[in-house]
């Protein structure tokens, strides 16, 4: 914010970046030989919705676009949930080696929503990943940064620490990681993970 | 190209301008008129105005730096951690919101702070965003909804965005040097007078009087526009945590729950909050709206105006 528009209290909302979504499929490659963590295919689009028709409208618009395309390629159908924080979350579910699928998915839900002049109600996506031992780990998408963080939560709302700092050096230089740890904000109970 | 739904509300912006320039124009004038009357006396009001200056530039900034401390003491709040369970879920609850407010912001996280209070307020404070810290009181998380409260939080967090603790510390600055300046012209007059009275000092006394006098009408016009300023700042406020969060609507709600309750409550329990009331959501004092005289001398706006402008905001969301 520049010095003029705090000095009269004016907020620029911030509007989202979406072009390093794409870099998740070649990053989850690394993720999966380096600590063996496999994308479940699900994932998630969290944001603020908007009170008024014409936000509903719009997100009425974005189910009925990924319900079409997942019901083109036999995929399971969106769903949308709202958390107890009032946020709105649309899960896209995909077989589990169609990470460039979902990617695409979650994609056209941000830029539908971008491009309806709702950039700034985009909080985060969210992209789910299991090992072997099922243990559970989320990629998540910093909309207004623009950065990745992961996110492993355990039992009892904590969270695995020292997994979440392994994958950061595992995938930390094929991402554009969060550098700031005071950001790795937690998602509890986010759907889709 | 997307478009965007968020312009900037240009009648509010002309009005807080109008407002901090004629602030400044009052300043110049007040400053001139010292220099030069220190100019026909020879110094001796000169040397009061420079030490009226000096010791209220040093309030400023000690109250700027220490403006956390300050406000978290007098209301009795204590900075808490996520997993802090004195209050029960209350300090989760509330950093869950600040997280995702700060995320939907692209602001860095304040410190949270909780107030064990029967009065239902938050307030935001410190001297920049890293040094920010939100507190909530216990009342005003029972009182409302995870919605209410979260557009309450906005309304704080863009506090912080805004720098209103800079703002409206700067531009109480001429305050303080007026009410500074009333008082030692009092206390030159009274113990720098006595006694041996040539031609030259009387002209100095008579001039001192001036001072008074003219540091008793700037304190006043200046506290009117920085009253004026402060109920800017929260329309400011208002409407940015509403175009974040996407409710206007849960906002309105949660300030008639709270200014309604407000209202309510026995002077007895807001003496020590008075002092915090230009940093907080809804003032402590429950003055009638409709009286003309409060509304000049009120920190906030009254709730009628501020649920018109957040009318304003639902309009501009729902547009085509």
């Amino acid at each position: 914010m520049g010095f003029l528009d705090t000095l009269l209290g004016r907020t620029k909302p911030v509007q989202p970046k979406l072009d390093d979504l794409f870099a998740l499929p070649s990053a989850a490659i690394t993720l999966e030989a380096g600590a063996g963590f496999k994308p479940t295919g699900s994932g998630s689009v969290c944001f603020r919705s908007v009170e008024g028709k014409s936000f509903s409208d719009v997100e009425k618009d974005v189910r009925d676009l990924l319900n079409v395309s997942s019901g083109n390629e036999g995929g399971l159908p969106v769903e949308v949930s709202k958390d107890s924080y009032g946020f709105t979350w649309l899960v896209s579910s995909h077989m589990s080696d169609e990470l460039e699928a979902l990617v695409t998915d979650l994609h056209a839900v941000n830029s539908a929503l971008v491009d309806n002049g709702f950039g700034p109600q985009l909080l985060c996506t969210l992209v789910a990943f299991r090992d072997d031992q099922e243990r559970r780990l989320a990629l998540v998408y910093l909309f207004k940064r623009g950065t990745f963080y992961p996110f492993a939560p355990i039992s009892g709302e904590r969270r695995d620490n020292a997994l979440e700092l392994q994958v950061k050096g595992v995938i930390g230089d094929d991402l554009k990681f969060e550098p700031d740890l005071t950001r790795w904000f937690p998602v509890w109970g986010a759907p889709g993970l | 190209m997307a478009r965007t739904r968020y312009a900037p509300d240009r009648g509010l912006t002309a009005r807080m301008t109008a407002t901090m320039f004629l602030l400044g124009l009052v300043f110049v004038a007040f400053i001139a008129l010292i220099i030069g009357i220190g100019a026909a006396t020879h110094g001796s009001t000169a040397v009061i105005a420079l030490f009226a200056i000096v010791l209220g530039g040093g309030m400023l900034i000690g109250s700027l730096f220490y403006s956390d401390k300050i406000a978290l003491a007098t209301a009795g709040a204590r900075v808490v951690t996520p997993d802090d369970l004195s209050f029960g879920s209350m300090a989760r609850d509330i950093h869950g919101i600040v997280d995702r407010i700060c995320a939907l912001a692209d602001m860095p996280k304040p410190r949270v702070a909780i107030a064990d209070s029967p009065m239902p307020n938050a307030f935001a404070t410190g001297r920049n965003a890293d040094h920010a810290v939100i507190c909530v009181t216990t009342s005003i998380y029972n009182k409302l909804t995870p919605e209410e409260l979260e557009g309450v939080l906005a309304h704080e967090m863009s506090h912080v965005a805004h720098k209103d603790v800079q703002v409206m510390t700067i531009a109480s600055f001429l305050a303080i040097i007026a009410g500074l300046m009333i008082r030692m012209a009092f206390y030159s007059e009274l113990f720098g007078g006595g006694g041996r009275r040539s031609g030259n000092d009387q002209n100095a006394a008579v001039m001192i009087f001036v001072i008074m006098a003219a540091s008793i009408v700037v304190y006043a016009i200046s506290f009117l526009l920085i009253r004026l300023l402060s109920r800017y700042r929260e329309l400011a406020a208002d409407r940015s945590g509403a175009l974040l969060t996407g409710q206007p609507s849960a906002l309105k709600s949660a300030l008639i729950k709270v200014t309604g309750d407000i209202a309510k409550i026995p002077q007895k329990d807001l003496r020590t909050a008075e002092s915090l009331n230009a940093f907080y959501f809804a003032p402590a004092m429950g003055f009638s709206s409709g009286a003309s005289l409060s509304k000049l001398f009120s920190t906030h706006p009254s709730l009628e105006r501020r649920l018109a402008e957040l009318d304003k905001v639902q309009r501009q969301l729902s547009q085509r």
